[in-house]
């Protein structure tokens, strides 16, 4: 397994997100360091999503700012892109293609020479389906797939949105083994879930706590 | 470089092994070109002087009906997310795009195009011209459509709304395109209007890839 460096928070500081004229939360502070665990709880729409989207650079902060390393996220994007791992709601698989090629493909646009693909599929339970096209498999098998992608190819940020929806128990176990085998390496992962994970010390952010302050979606805007 | 080949090679991949929309469009080419000759009677004469605007303008219709999937099917599944994650820049990502959409598209259009030729009874002469007419224009279309193609993206109609921003785009290709078999059969070579049409190829290779970017930013926002 591979060991990351000890040094190196993930900051976020004073975060909020507006989703069209909703603002969604706002004054939002986290610190994820090595081997650290971030999970986020909340209603539905209480942007759970939007907060691993947000940290991803996927979508802009509203206010506030992402800091790796001490500097600035914004200031060398292709670094901190290099450095995190996004695994949202969907898949990203194609149906035409093998379970193999499709995990080969992901590994080689992040650029890893020789990535360990069959061991990644072993991980996650999918070594004997690596010949399959990716159309034969269920959602919880896809989900697997995309699992493997983050070990196929390793980084030290993973930012999970709820990774275990539709995985059976055995998925699970291997989610949790995973997780755990990626902080004793020194990784960092951020998980927004409604399962109960066993993720042990993990901090807890309550998106609850963060939303707009009154229910008027307009006095968000001062 | 990678990730960049890799990008290519898994676009063909998925064009070769659901090959029948590639094979629709290049349907489409030879059926629009074979309609033109029953709607405006069998007149050699007629159909040799207009032949390669009909080979063009069809050319420039099948572009079109490409396009709509080039960012959507990415989009629609995740992929996008993760191709702008990537260690690859989001412009290299749509260069990589469109060079895939070409080899599936405008080449094989490319190579189709003298049999039409043939079939519209154009000058022996002017086929050449045609053909690489036609194969230092087609990035264009490839390249102006990713923009339109980005910008398009989770739009209700995409279809209709691509070929309403990109057919205008199409023009200039279509007028250096055409123009240079015309020229070719009269005392004039069609040397400029191919050269014209090279210049348009080399200048959308980097600047429509940073256009359609911009655009695939703002809709992953």
């Amino acid at each position: 397994m591979t060991q990351f460096s000890q040094t190196g928070d993930l900051v976020g500081e004073n975060l909020a997100c507006r989703r069209g004229e909703r603002l969604v939360f706002s004054g939002l502070d986290f610190r994820l360091g090595a081997g650290g665990a971030l999970v986020l709880t909340g209603a539905n729409g209480s942007g759970k999503s939007s907060l691993l989207r947000l940290v991803a650079t996927l979508l802009a902060p509203a206010a506030g700012r992402l800091l790796w390393n001490g500097a600035p996220v914004e200031r060398d994007p292709a670094t901190y892109r290099g450095v995190l791992h996004y695994l949202g709601h969907l898949d990203a698989t194609k149906p035409a293609l093998s379970v193999r090629e499709m995990l080969g493909f992901w590994a080689a646009m992040r650029d890893v020479t020789s990535p360990a693909l069959d061991q990644a599929l072993d991980t996650v339970g999918l070594g004997s389906r690596a010949d399959w096209p990716c159309r034969w498999l269920s959602a919880g098998q896809r989900r697997r797939l995309a699992l493997a992608r983050l070990i196929a190819a390793p980084a030290p940020v993973w930012l999970l949105d709820e990774p275990s929806a539709a995985l059976d128990r055995d998925g699970d176990a291997r989610l949790e083994a995973a997780i755990a085998a990626h902080r004793a390496a020194g990784g960092r992962v951020a998980v927004a879930t409604h399962q109960p994970l066993a993720i042990p010390d993990a901090a807890v952010i309550a998106l609850d706590d963060f939303a707009a302050a009154s229910g008027d979606p307009l006095a968000a805007w001062s | 470089m990678a990730p960049f080949l890799g990008l290519i090679r898994r676009d063909l991949r998925l064009a070769l092994r659901q090959g029948g929309e590639m094979g629709l469009v290049l349907g489409f080419f030879v059926l629009a070109v074979v309609l033109f000759p029953f709607g405006i009677g069998p007149e050699p004469e007629l159909l040799r002087r207009i032949g390669a605007g009909i080979i063009w303008v069809a050319a420039l219709l099948a572009a079109v009906i490409s396009l709509d999937r080039l960012f959507a099917a990415d989009h629609a599944d995740g992929s996008l997310d993760l191709i702008a994650l990537s260690a690859l820049p989001l412009e290299a990502a749509v260069l990589a795009k469109a060079i895939a959409h070409w080899l599936t598209t405008g080449l094989p259009l490319t190579v189709l195009s003298p049999l039409l030729a043939v079939f519209l009874d154009m000058e022996p002469a002017a086929v050449p011209v045609l053909v690489l007419g036609l194969l230092i224009g087609s990035p264009v279309l490839s390249l102006f459509g990713a923009i339109a193609a980005a910008l398009t993206i989770g739009a209700r109609r995409p279809g209709v709304l691509v070929s309403l921003l990109v057919l205008p785009l199409y023009l200039p290709p279509l007028i250096f395109g055409a123009g240079a078999v015309e020229a070719s059969l009269t005392a004039d070579s069609g040397h400029a209007n191919l050269l014209l049409l090279a210049a348009l190829s080399l200048a959308a290779v980097p600047l429509a890839p940073l256009a359609a970017a911009a655009a695939l930013r703002q809709a992953l926002d």
